[in-house]
């Protein structure tokens, strides 16, 4: 079936002037690797923003009602749970040890009081529930109220127990453990609109879930070759369609993406669709597979298109038009006449994510030196802005930033040189309907809105 | 390609083989085990570097002549060495002598059940004379593995290089045995 979208009308795009909002995290410039942020999602009606981390954690902020007192302010974004979602394991038989880092989280639409998630690491994916507890129980027959167990003699009568309001207290409990089905490391999850089913994927495999059941899945596409020294790419990054469940896509460490359809065949190996742009040629270097190599694949809300994201660039796809992208936009092409001491420095193996707004008029991403990059469509306009603590006050706006490429570099330009390719901002999110957005610095988490007229 | 651009472009290539092999070796013991998409990209760039160092090599041979005005390289190994400031740390190198080959030998069995490249003492610094016997070519690099058993189509024969590591017929860079590199499942 097709699901239909009921997404609530956005504000057009139009002149966004974005503002500081809120900053989480250590204002500590040592950063302890376990709080290095590794994902950053928010859930389907934006009331809810999960992160997760090197260190296994996930942290779930949620939107508070706005402040009446302050009309200028919006809602602020504040903890609503924490816990440990994965920890380190160790493989005995490969004598690996199992990093805890959470590389995904994606939210399950909300069917009850509920909220759910699935998170995962390099091997394994739990779906979490986070549930409200805002009352307890009060006058138990057989206990006392400190707990212990009365003596049966002393009770007399018979009374109902009334529930009555505590301090409200969020609670998470892992439901599924979904184990031991995948032998190279998991880059993707993706929940299917059908409300029963999931994919995963690692390096080789995309494997196909039950949300229900745990001890089996279902393998949809194996590119393993039968001789290892003959494997030539791997694929990177994997997402269902938002609307139709029998379509996917997955990335490829060659720059391909391939569509697959479900109803054609059990083994999606042979994909529907190969999109792929030819190669310039003038471009070319050592490090043309790096950078071709595709970091993150989304689709547009409305699922007529998907984003895709390598080394340098942003391509927006039409699912139409397989031989090139419709639209590609440049995120920091001064990098690549640097390409060979950012191969040395590791920068070149950065996988950057990208995301869509919530009318896909507008796309961002991240860079670096703490930049980030969007790009709207409609307006043809793109914008570096960049999270720091320096431009920390609240409703602070932030100023367009602007790299100097080359040549005689202008007041307020940056310099390639000069940029900080420790700073990195790989995840950002924006929220599904509103111009929030979320953006993830090491260990930082920045919330910026657009003015409020 | 003039002889001077040739020689640039000859060292290039070393010192990118150089580091793609420091790297894939750092990455053995990386937490969380070799990731297979790393080493894949890391051997293409080995490739690369292989391809390009051999035929910089014949044409520095065959350009014995005075430089002629340089011409624009289509792949583009000499980048500039940009001087990237403070901030960027720079990978720890695990010393030259500890670098390990990344070619198999496809006979070594001893090599490790966990498919992980086992250390090789005897061949671990490759400054060292070579205690094999010397191929035809005496100038290659004695970090470069010597077998060249397999050739990709239509790819000419080189010299064959010294063998420094490990000897008998085994595999060129350019079929990198990643069921070495990567850990077997």
């Amino acid at each position: 079936f097709m699901r239909v979208s009921t997404r609530k009308c956005p504000r057009p795009g139009g002149d966004m002037q974005w503002c500081f909002s809120q900053v989480k995290g250590a204002i500590d410039d040592d950063v302890a690797e376990a709080d290095i942020i590794s994902t950053v999602e928010f859930n389907h009606t934006g009331e809810l923003l999960a992160t997760g981390d090197k260190g296994g954690r996930v942290v779930i902020f949620q939107q508070e009602i706005e402040n009446k007192n302050q009309p200028q302010f919006r809602s602020e974004y504040n903890v609503y749970s924490t816990f440990q979602s994965h920890e380190p394991e160790f493989d005995y038989l490969k004598s690996l040890e199992i990093e805890e880092k959470i590389n995904k989280i994606r939210w399950l639409p909300q069917k009850n009081a509920a909220q759910f998630l699935l998170s995962t690491n390099d091997k394994t994916i739990k779906l979490w529930k986070i549930s409200e507890r805002d009352k307890r129980p009060e006058g138990y027959n057989l206990k006392e109220e400190d707990g212990r167990y009365k003596d049966p003699n002393t009770i007399t009568g018979l009374r109902v127990p009334v529930l009555i309001p505590m301090d409200l207290m969020v609670e998470a409990s892992p439901r599924r453990v979904f184990a031991n089905a995948h032998t190279y490391h998991i880059n993707s999850i993706s929940v299917n609109s059908d409300d029963e089913t999931y994919l995963s994927a690692d390096d080789l495999r995309i494997n196909l879930w039950n949300l229900e059941i745990t001890d089996r899945s279902f393998n949809i596409v194996d590119i393993k070759p039968a001789n290892m020294e003959e494997l030539t790419e791997v694929i990177t990054a994997a997402e269902f369609h938002p609307l139709q469940c029998n379509t996917f896509v997955y990335s490829s460490s060659k720059g391909t993406i391939r569509l697959c359809d479900m109803r054609a065949s059990a083994l999606c190996d042979k994909h529907s669709k190969l999109f792929e742009e030819p190669e310039d040629p003038s471009n070319r270097s050592f490090f043309s597979e790096i950078i071709s190599s595709i970091s993150d694949v989304k689709f547009s809300h409305n699922g007529r298109y998907m984003m895709t994201r390598d080394y340098l660039s942003v391509k927006i796809w039409d699912l139409n038009m397989e031989n090139r992208p419709v639209e590609t936009y440049q995120v920091h092409e001064y990098l690549r006449s640097k390409l060979c001491s950012l191969y040395e420095n590791d920068c070149i193996f950065d996988k950057f994510e990208c995301c869509w707004n919530g009318d896909d008029s507008v796309v961002m991403t991240g860079s670096y030196n703490n930049f980030f990059r969007m790009f709207d469509r409609g307006q043809r306009r793109d914008m570096t802005l960049e999270a720091s603590r320096e431009n920390s006050k609240p409703m602070q706006v932030l100023k367009p930033r602007k790299v100097c490429a080359g040549g005689k570099r202008k007041k307020d330009e940056i310099s390639v040189d000069s940029l900080d390719f420790n700073k990195k901002i790989l995840h950002t999110a924006w929220h599904p309907q509103d111009n929030i957005i979320a953006v993830a610095t090491t260990n930082n988490l920045y919330i910026f809105q657009d003015k409020v007229n | 390609m003039s002889a001077t651009t040739a020689m640039e472009v000859n060292a290039e290539a070393r010192r990118i083989l150089a580091v793609s092999i420091s790297k894939l070796y750092a990455s053995r013991t990386q937490r969380g085990g070799l990731r297979l998409h790393r080493s894949l990209l890391l051997s293409m760039v080995m490739r690369s570097a292989r391809d390009i160092y051999h035929s910089s090599r014949e044409c520095e041979e065959l350009c014995g002549a005075p430089p002629t005005s340089e011409e624009a390289m289509e792949t583009g190994p000499v980048e500039q060495t940009v001087q990237l400031p403070e901030p960027l740390t720079e990978p720890r190198q695990p010393a030259a002598s500890a670098v390990e080959p990344p070619s198999e030998e496809p006979d070594s069995g001893d090599e490790g059940s966990d498919g992980e490249l086992a250390e090789d003492k005897e061949n671990m610094s490759p400054t060292r004379q070579s205690r094999k016997r010397r191929g035809k070519a005496a100038a290659a690099p004695d970090f470069l593995p010597s077998k060249r058993a397999r050739l990709e189509p239509g790819e000419e024969r080189h010299a064959a290089l010294p063998t420094s590591c490990r000897a008998g017929a085994g595999e060129s860079l350019a079929a990198l045995s990643l069921n070495r590199v990567i850990p077997a499942f």
